[in-house]
């Protein structure tokens, strides 16, 4: 008897741990990414990979020339230059893309963003809002290839068919010091899937996606210099928006960081320079492009503390670490990967680095060799 | 018939209860024994109390409700007074230091971190009048007082991490939220932002010695059990005749490893195993950020880190019209 009761506490013992440890069953991609002995891999449990369609064109790819749109149609202040043909594309892309298709007639395809009766009117907000969203896309696929690389992005990436992204942030708190005596929770001990269910802070978004605030934390030198560096406080913000990157591409820390040293870049894989772009092109497309709408957006698009809907890593990835499987969709649509197509808004950074000869910079020879370092 | 007690076989006596020595004029008297528990006779003695409180003993009970209180009650604020999201979320809720700008004031408004301060205060009271209590009731039954100095080593480390270093860093928010994920989180942050905390070589000490007192733990009492049908567990009166559980036990680890401790000797090596865990911990936690900034710079500097080859990646802040 005593050995069947030991037998049995054992094994529910056992499940218990199990249990307790989060063990995520099913079959699991693994791939060893870094040098043997420190832990460089990414074990991905398959069932995560969602695979993400990308559905077909409205219709085949007008030839290029004819009228352009400024000559045909009114009001045409960003794509102008484009022939009405492919305009007419565009429109009829971004109308996929983007508006409901059920619904109120009213505010369902072209007339989310148009009044039927007069094409070229502003009147909607969401065509103010679109017209602003098409010179953010046109500026991504010009200036911040450092991230998008050549696969670049369209309205697609983040909508989804979806008038409204489904990932998106906003404040978390409303601005100020919290004024009640007890249980002040300094924005964090609260269980959300930001941080991975975490305690940690759960709006690092403010600071480091809606603002510049620095992220690096990591002691510089080996003995303590004046001035004192990152608080433990800061830290844990900082470590809030990495899960929420970790979990956004579902990727461990070690598909950007080799875990001896975090902040360490030689020790670092080369995803981690793209990871560091896409952060300022992040900033760049919450600062310029949609915080700039903030007068435009009706009260009911805006968060509970009154700051627009922004972007985070999510809001593209959605779980793989290349967006739509990596696939670009720019074949099918190449005017929005036109530098013709001049954004008229001035990115933040003036001088982000054009993709191809920086990421060669930041990648010495070699690096390409990481994967296969220990791999044998 | 020779038989032998073990926590399956016990035999639980019932009679009137062991009162213990009488005690000295002018001392806090014991309570009264509280009867016996058939549960407790499982594990251990059947007999429940009598308990030695003393002033001592009070003070810390009350310091140290008052600080769970504390700690409890701004947990349930945090949830708006809920008792349900209360239990859901407790192993999220915390209640915080004060945030950097406070430095290290002991002036903090109640709400932004001062019941931490209050905690603290009343936390370390508590502990540090239990540690006394420990040592005097060694003392009165004429003890050494091995148990009190191997607490002190705790609340060395806890010192440490919720008091001194903080001190020292000149910074409330340096300290350890008193929660449950929060406090892990404070851990893993920690080793974050100074660089590897397990290029720490005090951290390793502290490591070595917490896996080297399981290891003791588990031989020394894997041992005694395992001679306990000689009755093992009565070790001192067997230690000088042959063949008995003592010498089964000695003999069993010096054919396995050519070497045995002594019935005497391993608890002394479970003591300063146990004793040195903390000690060389909060050692390690008191230099980090006070001298050391990067662990993990510091162990290379040293060699004391292995250097891998580099990736060949490049800061790209460092690069020229890098965005900001």
């Amino acid at each position: 008897m005593i050995r069947v009761a030991t037998i049995t506490s054992s094994i529910t013992c056992g499940v218990l741990l199990v249990a307790l440890a989060g063990c995520e069953f099913g079959p699991k991609a693994i791939e060893q990414t870094g040098y043997r002995g420190t832990g460089g891999d990414q074990i991905i449990a398959k069932k995560r990979l969602i695979a993400q369609p990308i559905p077909a064109p409205p219709y085949d790819l007008p030839a290029d020339g004819g009228p352009t749109a400024a000559q045909t149609y009114q009001n045409v202040k960003v794509a102008g230059a484009m022939s009405a043909e492919r305009f007419n594309h565009l429109m009829a892309s971004m109308n996929q893309w983007v508006a409901p298709q059920t619904g109120d007639p009213t505010k369902v395809g072209c007339n989310y963003c148009h009044n039927p009766e007069n094409m070229a009117s502003d009147e909607k907000y969401t065509k103010v809002v679109a017209r602003r969203m098409l010179q953010m896309t046109l500026n991504i696929n010009a200036n911040w290839s450092s991230h998008v690389k050549a696969t670049g992005v369209t309205c697609y990436t983040c909508h989804r068919g979806y008038a409204v992204p489904r990932n998106v942030w906003a404040r978390a708190d409303a601005p100020g010091e919290p004024t009640r005596i007890m249980g002040n929770k300094h924005g964090q001990d609260t269980p959300t899937p930001t941080t991975g269910y975490a305690s940690l802070p759960y709006d690092s978004f403010s600071s480091y996606l809606g603002a510049n605030g620095n992220i690096r934390v990591a002691g510089k030198t080996p003995l303590r210099t004046a001035p004192a560096g990152a608080s433990i406080a800061r830290t844990e913000k900082t470590y809030g928006l990495m899960v929420h990157m970790s979990s956004a591409l579902n990727v461990n820390c070690t598909f950007c960081h080799n875990t001896d040293s975090f902040g360490s870049w030689s020790n670092s894989r080369p995803q981690r320079v793209t990871a560091w772009y896409g952060i300022r092109m992040v900033r760049n497309v919450n600062e310029a492009y949609i915080g700039s709408l903030t007068s435009v957006f009706p009260a009911n698009r805006k968060g509970p503390h009154g700051d627009v809907y922004k972007v985070n890593c999510t809001t593209c990835h959605q779980g793989l670490n290349k967006p739509l499987g990596g696939v670009s969709m720019l074949k099918d649509y190449p005017y929005l990967a036109k530098p013709t197509l001049a954004p008229a808004v001035v990115p933040a950074t003036p001088t982000a680095p054009r993709a191809a000869p920086t990421t060669t910079a930041a990648v010495a020879p070699g690096a390409a060799a990481v994967g296969t370092v220990g791999g044998n | 018939m020779a038989s032998y007690q073990n926590i399956f076989t016990q035999v639980q006596l019932r009679a009137a209860p062991e009162m213990g020595p009488p005690m000295a004029p002018g001392n806090f008297a014991r309570t009264n024994a509280g009867g016996f528990s058939y549960l407790l006779g499982k594990i251990g003695n059947a007999q429940i109390g009598p308990i030695y409180l003393g002033w001592l003993g009070v003070f810390s009970l009350v310091f140290g409700l008052i600080a769970f209180e504390i700690i409890g009650l701004n947990m349930l604020a945090s949830v708006n007074w809920s008792p349900v999201q209360f239990v859901r979320q407790l192993f999220w809720l915390s209640l915080e230091p004060p945030a950097p700008k406070y430095g290290f004031s002991p002036f903090v408004p109640l709400a932004d971190g001062g019941w931490f301060i209050l905690t603290g205060m009343f936390f370390s009271a508590s502990v540090l009048l239990w540690w006394l209590r420990t040592y005097r009731r060694a003392v009165a039954l004429g003890m050494g007082t091995h148990v009190s100095w191997a607490f002190l080593s705790a609340i060395w480390l806890m010192l440490v991490l919720g008091f001194i270093r903080p001190m020292l860093m000149g910074s409330w928010s340096e300290a350890v939220p008193y929660g449950i994920f929060p406090h892990l989180d404070w851990t893993a942050a920690f080793s974050i932002r100074y660089g590897n905390l397990f290029y720490n070589p005090f951290h390793a000490l502290s490591i070595a010695f917490l896996y080297g007192s399981t290891l003791l733990f588990a031989m020394h009492g894997a041992t005694i059990l395992a001679v306990g049908r000689y009755g093992g567990e009565r070790e001192i009166e067997q230690i000088t005749d042959r063949g008995t559980a003592s010498e089964r036990a000695a003999l069993f680890w010096r054919w396995t490893m050519g070497f045995n401790a002594t019935m005497e000797s391993i608890h002394r090596w479970a003591w300063w195993f146990a004793v040195l865990t903390t000690l060389t911990g909060g050692i390690g936690i008191l230099l980090t950020g006070t001298v050391v900034d990067n662990w993990y710079l510091w162990a290379q500097q040293h060699g004391y880190a292995p250097a891998y080859p580099s990736t060949g990646v490049v800061d790209p802040a460092t690069l020229p019209g890098a965005p900001q």
